[in-house]
């Protein structure tokens, strides 16, 4: 369209040019001829590179590629390899798991929340800081009701939006006539299971493991975007004539009352659990696990109890829930994926490029040279 | 007057083209066109008009004029109040728009929207409101040129005031008195009443109507002629009546009733149409017949076309193929989430959110809300952007082709115009071209060559060129084209003539013997009647003409004589206006001031003159050099100019033309007047045209006339007065012959005297003709053939039109690219033959299939014939699958391959034949009956040539063609008769030169020159073409693949409509991130230089074969675009599964990756990387992460649902971002870079062969094409050379493919060739036994002639007769009048030997041969059909 309007001008342009230039002939001579500028670019002759596309000058970008690659590749996979990880799933589906009564009894609207431990080993200790996760698979934190399914201004603090949240928030958005907070389905379905993780000595002591809650969300989110409503200090009061999330137990207030930076919006559980997943199966950060002075591991190899309070309900959907104690390197979390894709890709061009040269060899040859009369 | 923006005002100059489009009313047999019906429909649909000063008040309730629109224009299509609306419904015309804007809207439906609302109307506004604001800038420019154009003043009689007045134009009403001064633009149109010329004329310039230069004369209504000095408004009281408003510009009839009862008729001479000029005319004083927007000019005032090229409707298909996909990929989503939402049955899980109300939504009810989402998601599958992109592309493809240095012709200051700005890449594809031969191959400037006068001949020998004129003349099928091409272009004009001397003698030898007799006062008749007729030849060829004379010192000054005869030294000065001698006219020109200034400005000194005159003259085309004092000619067409200017030459020149009487001066006799009685003028279906003068020597009326030799002949008088006339036409008829075999363009003049009985007979009814209002052009016609018959031939004229440079190079380099040309003429077939063989469309080596028949059954049988010919002939040279398209032939449906000609199976081969039919002929067989035989000969003959072709039959022709071949046509022409088939062709090229602008307005490309037709097609079209193919391919590959990802999410978020991807980026993404690289790669990519496609013109059968654009290529891409939307997708998948990453910080990185593929794979395909390449793609990748990076930081809680705040530069700080930003284009490429190498070695298509030639030193590059040249052009060499270029797989299993360069088309080509030398030879030896007696028989003409004629020079060289007896002369042997025959095969010593001969008068076709070589097809008009080889 805007096409269509410099066309317009444009053709406009030439017709009175080549008036003028018509009227010319007879008159003043004075007008200049509609003789086009020989430059390089109206001329459409502008400097260019010219690549010619054929086995011969494409087979050095194949090894090129091949030979850099699988260097990176083993790298990655190295690094990847290094990071140690344990997983264990203790949603409770085997009728022999310790979580299988709570699972199995387990609802949104239970009052009373189900304990269950679950015993592991870790074979190999952890040196550096772990990372504590909870997994859930076959969650679809990514379905699109969902994912809309808040109202950012109440999360950041204002008061305006606390009280009378988005309609996004629908149906999570009134309770009783008193407005949700934090309204929406992602926080009404907050991943409230307690882990706690004790180490078992040799003398069977359960020495309960320090997990750090706090430095587990986004800087960003923590400071910028989730801000609790300002104005009172005691946050009881801030969020008075609202009410908690119908699947909540306890108001958002009262989601750490033990520190107070670590409360209400500003919950980093919260802040982790509203940063929704991209696929249904997914981990977040639970909690850390700082490493020690010294040389002692941070998780010893040995004997483990992990204690849950089992509040989230997933068999309804199929689902699972997962504990997992991870290390990570400068590349994140445990996944060979990429290490193994690059030695791949890497391989296949070193292949091609061998493909190329045969090819290149048998046909491509006398191109340059040998056919060309000179 | 035409609006529409261009205005432009230099005072008095008003100029627009642009818009217009005038309607060119055929000239057609007013026989055929039956007048009579149309007008008793429209007997009361008559226009009134009175005299509005009869009335108070313009607009009062008695004033008839009342009803009829005033003369304001507006041609604004919005007011303030309306454009909002009225733009937007024309907007939604577009089903792409209406298409967006659904879209957009289905968003604000709760349950379906995908996106925030607001940002999905983002793209549908942006588009729409650019759009709205381009329509309401033009709009405003309409608005400022019509305020300008309303606003302008003119001179309009005033009721009260008594007197003229200054009124703006808008005021003008129906009814009007206008006084018009020189150099005024017409604000109405207006029936002239008077003007203060002489001889009640007034001259208006219509280049803004037509675009031709040359004055016109109007003329006063007729009553209005006798009124000696004044007009008085006052005292006028007729009615008109006339027509409708109509628009077709050269017609206007009605009639004016005077008080006195009388009628006087009113013809298009008499009303002058607004936007005309008036010029030479101090002052005329007219009534307003039409105003405003009833006017003629703004009734042809249509908008431009559009047409629709053949890619876009290609691309149309697969937008089509699109929105299948789409609704296949929504389709597949719904039941999906349906599925989905069934397996959890009532347990609702908690991420299922409940709609809005709380309710539950069942699977099904689901699945339908979420097809519709899934449409909202999917909607960039559907390119909203590809239109407007392509637009703009095609935009600077324009300018590039427009500022092309190459296209730019010097002489004439001009250079390509692209009219129709959205097909240029149809320029790539043609196939067929179909041009004209007079001012389109040729140059349109003619020159005097040679004449017989009196059965003499006399060559002109101009700079002693034809030395070697006999062997020339001789010998058509060689060398011709040396002839008529090597002269220096730009040197011969018109006037340039060389007179013969001994002619010259006997003209001033016959002028004194007249001067001594008129001196004497003998009777001129006493004359010997040689020299009577050089001198009638002379007059005939001043005298029978329109040319206006004009002095070159007073441009658009007419040169007015007064009546005393002046030396022509001093005519110069003599240039007064006859008006001031009268001294009524002072009178009347006094009172006003207007008039005294112009004549002021008249007496100033001619130097002066020019900067005072407003309009210099546009002889844009004739750059005459004219001397001092030197009159000069304005002639209609060239022809006329070119004899007026031959009789100068022999001293007898025109000095002056007055519609009553010319002016003409001659040696020793001085200035003679003749009275001009009539004028009859030319139309296309006498081919003559006649005036009627008194001669003043012998006061005889006199008949002269001049047309064309096939109706001359006919007319003229039977010779009763003994054997030499007979001889006179006898031997004119030869040299006729001759001429018209030199390539000249033929006249004959001849005369006729009138007894006073016999013209006051004539005049009688021809008077009642031209009163009579229905049926005038038959009545007048009628009246034409009752004066011209029993002439008296007085000679005859070859004129030269010489080829124009480059011609035959670019004919042969067409050819090569794969283009048929078709030459369609309104020529003779004679001179049509041999500009043909001069511009090397048909050669030397080629037979030639002649179609003459003169009935239905005839034509019928000549088809027949050659196609058993063709068949017969190339059956078992061609390979087998030939064969069977040939016995396919007669299932009528089954000849035509569908639309796409794949390379490896033409069915139909063009064989080196040529294919001459001429206009009776073509008539018969573009009947509906035997259209597909003659289309089944004519396409697979290599050239084909229609003569004698009215311009219906040329659209006619180029519609056949284009509708049953389903190809790609492209018409050139230059004439007002090639208009239609301009109009009918996929492209329209018009050649900007003699002849008028007719042709360029209608055409969508106007060139100065037929040779940059090459540059223009086999570059510019290639280029087009390729690039839009390319972008176009690239931008469905784009959003295909883009979208994919989306599709491949959805396997992961339950079918929920869910997208990673960051709703601003989804949206933008097309717009904005990737938009500026395609643009730049589709605007200048060049796959191969200029240089080597005009070298290797086989290359363009790479775009006639769409092989840029194939469907399967669409497809291909789609699946290429899903494998890399896999990669892309995929890649990011496992990188990421089952880590803590949140969905948007996961979707920017697959957006990122999928950007830089689909930036990489835009490199692949690019094949020239200037900068601009590079710094589109940089600035894109940089405007990617600007906006990302200012996006992610500008607001932490708005954007919602994605709310990205911080992720980029959370990313920018991952190195698995990196890591991923590494592989995964590589990945997502290595298929395709791979293909293109092993596709680069394996099997390059001709294009990349171009391109590694362009790679070359240009050294070896120069080698090697000449090499090819030469070996291409070959008969023998069945594979160029550069082949070799292209390996050949081994095993030979996919010949065709790889050895598609040359394609097969070509190599069938090289092989005929072969093929057909073989035969030549064999046939040369076999010649001499033929054509024995014929020989004989000949070349005792010869020599009959030459001691009859001693002036013959053909008899020179008797052995140049010799060697081109047995070509040139047998056709005419054996083309026995009488006998219907196809005398097919040459190749007397094969077996495959046909000979078709029917005699229809079986007696008569034993004339005697001397007989016939005199005869020529067109003038016995019997079943004649002829085949040389």
């Amino acid at each position: 369209m805007i096409a269509a309007m410099m066309a317009s001008s444009y053709n406009a342009k030439e017709e009175d040019g080549h008036h003028s230039g018509s009227s010319s002939h007879g008159g003043a001579g004075a007008v200049k001829s509609k003789k086009p500028d020989n430059t390089a670019f109206k001329q459409q002759r502008l400097p260019a590179w010219q690549p010619i596309l054929t086995a011969g000058t494409v087979l050095p970008a194949f090894f090129v590629i091949g030979l850099i690659f699988i260097p990176i590749g083993i790298g990655l996979y190295v690094t990847s390899n290094n990071i140690k990880e344990f997983e264990v799933d203790y949603t409770g589906v085997d009728i022999n798991s310790p979580c299988y009564s709570c699972a199995k009894n387990f609802s949104w609207n239970s009052t009373q929340s189900c304990v269950c431990s679950v015993n592991f080993t870790l074979e190999q200790p952890f040196e550096s800081n772990v990372f504590m996760y909870y997994g859930l698979s076959n969650f679809y934190q990514n379905h699109r009701r969902y994912v809309k399914s808040r109202d950012d201004s109440q999360l950041n603090g204002d008061l305006s939006a606390l009280m009378n949240p988005s309609k996004e928030c629908e149906p999570y958005r009134t309770n009783d006539g008193l407005p949700i907070a934090p309204c929406g389905a992602i926080a009404n379905s907050l991943f409230n299971d307690t882990l706690d993780l004790y180490y078992v000595d040799s003398n069977s002591t359960k020495t309960p493991i320090p997990l750090a809650k706090k430095g587990i969300a986004w800087w960003t989110d923590k400071h910028v975007k989730f801000r609790n409503p300002s104005g009172n200090t005691n946050l009881t009061v801030t969020f008075q004539g609202t009410t908690k999330p119908v699947n909540w137990r306890k108001p958002v207030y009262e989601l750490d009352p033990s520190e107070a930076d670590n409360n209400g919006f500003i919950n980093e559980d919260f802040i982790v659990w509203m940063r929704t997943a991209a696929l249904p199966t997914f981990r977040k950060l639970y909690r850390i696990i700082q490493k020690k002075s010294g040389t002692t591991p941070t998780l010893p190899s040995g004997r483990y109890i992990l204690d849950i309070t089992y509040n989230y309900p997933v068999l309804s959907f199929d689902g699972r829930k997962r504990m997992i104690l991870s290390t990570i390197s400068w590349m994140g979390g445990k996944n060979p994926f990429l290490g193994i894709a690059y030695i791949t890709v890497g391989s296949i061009c070193f292949f091609l490029g061998v493909v190329l040269l045969i090819i290149h060899h048998k046909y491509d040859t006398r191109n340059n040279s040998a056919d060309i009369p000179n | 007057i035409i609006p529409r923006g261009t205005w432009r005002h230099k005072k008095t100059q008003v100029k627009s083209r642009r818009g217009l489009r005038v309607r060119f009313p055929q000239k057609c047999d007013p026989r055929l066109t039956d007048e009579h019906s149309v007008c008793k429909t429209k007997e009361n649909k008559t226009r009134t008009v009175h005299a509005n000063i009869l009335y108070d008040n313009a607009k009062g309730e008695e004033n008839p004029n009342r009803h009829y629109a005033n003369n304001k224009i507006k041609t604004t299509k919005y007011t303030l109040l309306s454009f909002l609306p009225k733009n937007l419904f024309e907007q939604f015309h577009r089903f792409a728009n209406v298409y967006f804007v659904f879209i957009a809207l289905l968003n604000f439906v709760p349950v379906v929207n995908a996106f925030q609302p607001e940002l999905a109307l983002a793209p549908v506004v942006f588009i729409l409101s650019v759009t709205a604001i381009k329509d309401l800038w033009e709009d405003y420019r309409r608005h400022r040129s019509d305020k300008e154009i309303n606003h302008m003043d003119c001179l309009v009689y005033s009721r009260v005031e008594r007197r003229y007045v200054e009124k703006y134009w808008k005021e003008v009403r129906v009814g009007d008195f206008i006084r018009l001064r020189c150099n005024e633009i017409l604000p109405a149109d207006v029936l002239l009443l008077t003007s203060s010329d002489p001889d009640r004329l007034c001259h208006i310039e219509t280049a803004t109507l037509d675009g031709e230069t040359n004055l016109k004369q109007r003329q006063v209504v007729r009553s209005f002629f006798d009124l000696d000095c004044d007009f008085d408004p006052t005292k006028y009281n007729s009615i008109i009546e006339c027509e409708k408003p109509n628009n077709d510009l050269n017609r206007f009839r009605g009639y004016i009733i005077h008080r006195s009862g009388r009628r006087d008729a009113l013809y298009k001479e008499n009303l002058l149409l607004r936007g005309c000029t008036i010029r030479n005319t101090e002052e005329a004083v007219g009534i307003v017949i039409y105003a405003g927007h009833e006017t003629k000019a703004m009734l042809n005032n249509n908008g431009p076309r559009y047409k629709r090229s053949k890619l876009e409707r290609q691309m149309n298909v697969d937008v089509f193929w699109c929105v299948i996909i789409l609704l296949v990929m929504c389709l597949f989503a719904a039941v999906g989430h349906g599925l989905w939402m069934f397996q959890y049955g009532d347990k609702r899980p908690v991420f299922d959110v409940l709609s809005p109300e709380g309710t539950d939504l069942s699977p099904i009810m689901s699945a339908i809300y979420l097809f519709l989402t899934m449409i909202i998601v999917f909607q960039v599958l559907i390119p909203i952007s590809l239109f407007v992109s392509i637009e703009i592309v095609k935009i600077c493809q324009v300018f590039f082709i427009h500022q092309d240095m190459d296209l730019y012709d010097e002489e004439t200051d001009s250079h390509l115009q692209c009219r129709a700005l959205n097909i240029t890449e149809d320029l790539g594809q043609m196939q067929y071209i179909f041009s004209d031969k007079t001012g389109t191959l040729t140059e349109n400037k003619m020159v005097f060559r040679r004449c017989t006068v009196a059965g003499v001949e006399y060559s002109h020998d101009p700079h002693g060129q034809w030395t070697s004129l006999s062997c020339h003349t001789r010998s058509p099928r060689s060398s011709r084209y040396l002839l008529l091409t090597d002269k220096p272009s730009s040197v011969l004009q018109e006037k340039d003539i060389t007179p013969d001397p001994q002619l010259l003698d006997k003209v001033n030898e016959c002028s004194s013997q007249m001067d001594f007799m008129r001196f004497h006062s003998q009777p001129m008749s006493q004359l010997p009647s040689d020299l009577s007729d050089i001198i009638d030849f002379f007059i005939a060829l001043t005298i029978c003409n329109t040319v206006v004379v004009s002095s070159p010192n007073q441009p658009r000054q007419k040169v007015k004589l007064s009546e005393g005869y002046a030396p022509p030294a001093l005519s110069s000065s003599l240039i007064t206006n006859r008006s001031s001698n009268r001294g009524c006219s002072s009178i009347l020109s006094s009172p006003s001031a207007e008039s005294t200034l112009t004549k002021l400005d008249e007496e100033k000194p001619p130097n002066l003159e020019h900067t005072f005159s407003p309009v210099p003259p546009c002889y844009s085309e004739k750059a005459w050099a004219v001397a001092e004092g030197e009159l000069r000619y304005e002639a209609e067409s060239p022809d006329e100019a070119a004899l007026v200017y031959a009789a100068r030459a022999y001293k007898c020149s025109l000095v002056g033309r007055l519609p009553d009487q010319v002016t003409v001066e001659l040696p020793h006799l001085g200035k003679l007047s003749f009275e001009l009685l009539h004028t009859l003028g030319f139309d296309s279906t006498r081919k003559r045209m006649s005036v009627v003068v008194r001669h003043p020597l012998t006061d005889q009326i006199t008949v002269y006339t001049k047309g064309a030799d096939s109706v001359i002949m006919d007319l003229i008088k039977p010779p009763n007065t003994g054997e030499n006339s007979h001889s006179i036409v006898y031997r004119t008829q030869n040299y006729l012959n001759l001429y018209a075999a030199d390539g000249l363009r033929t006249l004959c003049i001849a005369k006729k005297v009138l007894t006073k009985e016999e013209y006051a007979c004539w005049l009688q009814r021809h008077l009642e003709a031209e009163t009579a209002i229905q049926g005038r052009e038959e009545l007048l016609f009628e009246s034409a053939l009752r004066l011209e018959t029993n002439l008296h031939l007085l000679g005859a004229t070859g004129i030269e039109d010489r080829l124009q440079d480059g011609v035959p190079e670019t004919i042969a380099s067409l050819r090569k690219a794969g283009l048929q040309i078709w030459v369609l003429t309104g020529d003779k077939q004679e001179t049509a033959v041999n500009i043909a063989y001069a511009c090397k469309l048909l050669e030397p080596e080629e037979e030639i299939l002649t179609l003459n028949a003169d009935s239905q059954e005839a034509c019928a049988l000549l088809l027949e014939e050659s196609l058993h010919y063709i068949q017969a002939k190339f059956l078992c040279s061609s390979a087998d699958h030939a064969a069977k398209a040939f016995t396919a032939n007669f299932a009528p449906f089954e000849i035509y391959p569908s639309s796409s000609p794949s390379s490896s199976s033409v069915p139909f081969m063009v064989h080196r034949l040529g294919l001459v039919i001429d206009g009776r002929t073509l008539a018969y067989a573009l009947d509906k009956s035997l259209e597909d035989k003659f289309l089944a000969v004519a396409r697979s003959c290599r050239s084909v040539l229609c003569c004698r072709s009215t311009p219906l039959q040329k659209s006619m022709v180029v519609k056949l063609v284009r509708n049953k071949l389903k190809v790609m046509t492209l018409a050139i022409g230059d004439g007002a008769n090639d208009v239609s088939m301009i109009q009918v062709a996929d492209v329209g090229v018009g050649i900007s030169g003699q002849e008028g602008m007719q042709a360029v307005m209608a055409s969508d490309f106007a060139l100065p020159r037929f040779r940059y037709l090459q540059k223009l097609l086999l570059v510019h079209g290639h280029w087009c073409y390729s690039r839009l193919a390319n972008m176009i391919l690239y931008f469905f590959y784009k959003n295909a693949m883009f979208v994919a990802l989306i599709f491949w999410y959805q396997f992961y978020c339950g079918f929920s409509g869910s997208a990673m991807i960051d709703q601003w980026y989804l949206i933008f993404f097309n717009l904005m991130f990737s938009a500026f690289p395609q643009l730049i790669t589709g605007t200048l990519d060049k796959d191969v230089s200029a240089e080597t496609l005009q070298q290797l013109p086989q290359l363009y059968i790479s775009g006639q074969n769409s092989e840029e654009y194939k469907p399967y290529m669409f497809w291909m891409n789609m699946i290429d675009a899903f494998y890399q939307s896999l990669v892309c997708f995929f890649i990011p998948y496992f990188a990421y599964a089952d880590s803590d990453v949140d969905l948007f910080t996961w979707g920017t990185p697959i957006t990122t990756l999928a950007l830089f593929t689909i930036l990489l794979h835009l490199g692949i395909e690019t094949k020239t990387w200037t900068w601009m390449n590079w710094l589109s793609i940089s600035f894109s990748i940089a405007l990617f992460f600007t906006v990302a990076l200012c996006y992610n930081a500008s607001c932490p809680t708005c954007y919602s649902p994605s709310n990205p705040y911080w992720t980029m530069q959370r990313l920018l700080q991952d190195p698995l971002f990196y890591f991923l930003c590494v592989i995964t284009p590589v990945t997502a490429l290595l298929p395709r870079y791979f293909y293109r190498a092993c596709q680069g070695t394996l099997f390059p298509s001709p294009v990349q062969v171009g391109r590694q030639l362009d790679k070359l030193p240009a050294e070896t590059r120069r080698n090697i094409l000449s090499l090819s040249r030469v070996k291409v052009g070959s008969p023998l060499s069945t594979k160029p050379p550069f082949l070799s270029l292209a390996k050949p797989l081994p095993k030979g299993s996919n010949k065709t493919e790889k050895g598609s360069f040359p394609s097969p088309k070509a190599s069938q080509g090289s092989i005929l060739q072969t093929h057909d030398t073989r035969k030549c030879h064999k046939r040369s030896q076999s010649e001499p036994l033929g054509p024995k007696h014929s020989e004989k028989s000949l070349s005792d003409l010869y020599t009959l002639m030459s001691t009859e004629g001693d002036t013959l020079p053909y008899t020179k060289d008797s052995q140049c007769l010799d060697k081109t007896l047995d070509v040139s002369v047998s056709s005419w042997i054996t083309s026995t009048p009488q006998t219907d025959s196809v005398e097919l095969p040459p190749d007397r010593g094969s077996s495959q030997c046909v000979r078709y001969t029917r005699n229809s008068e079986e007696g008569l076709g034993s004339e005697p041969s001397v007989h016939q070589p005199g005869r020529r097809t067109e003038q016995r008009p019997e079943p004649a059909s002829l085949t040389t080889s």
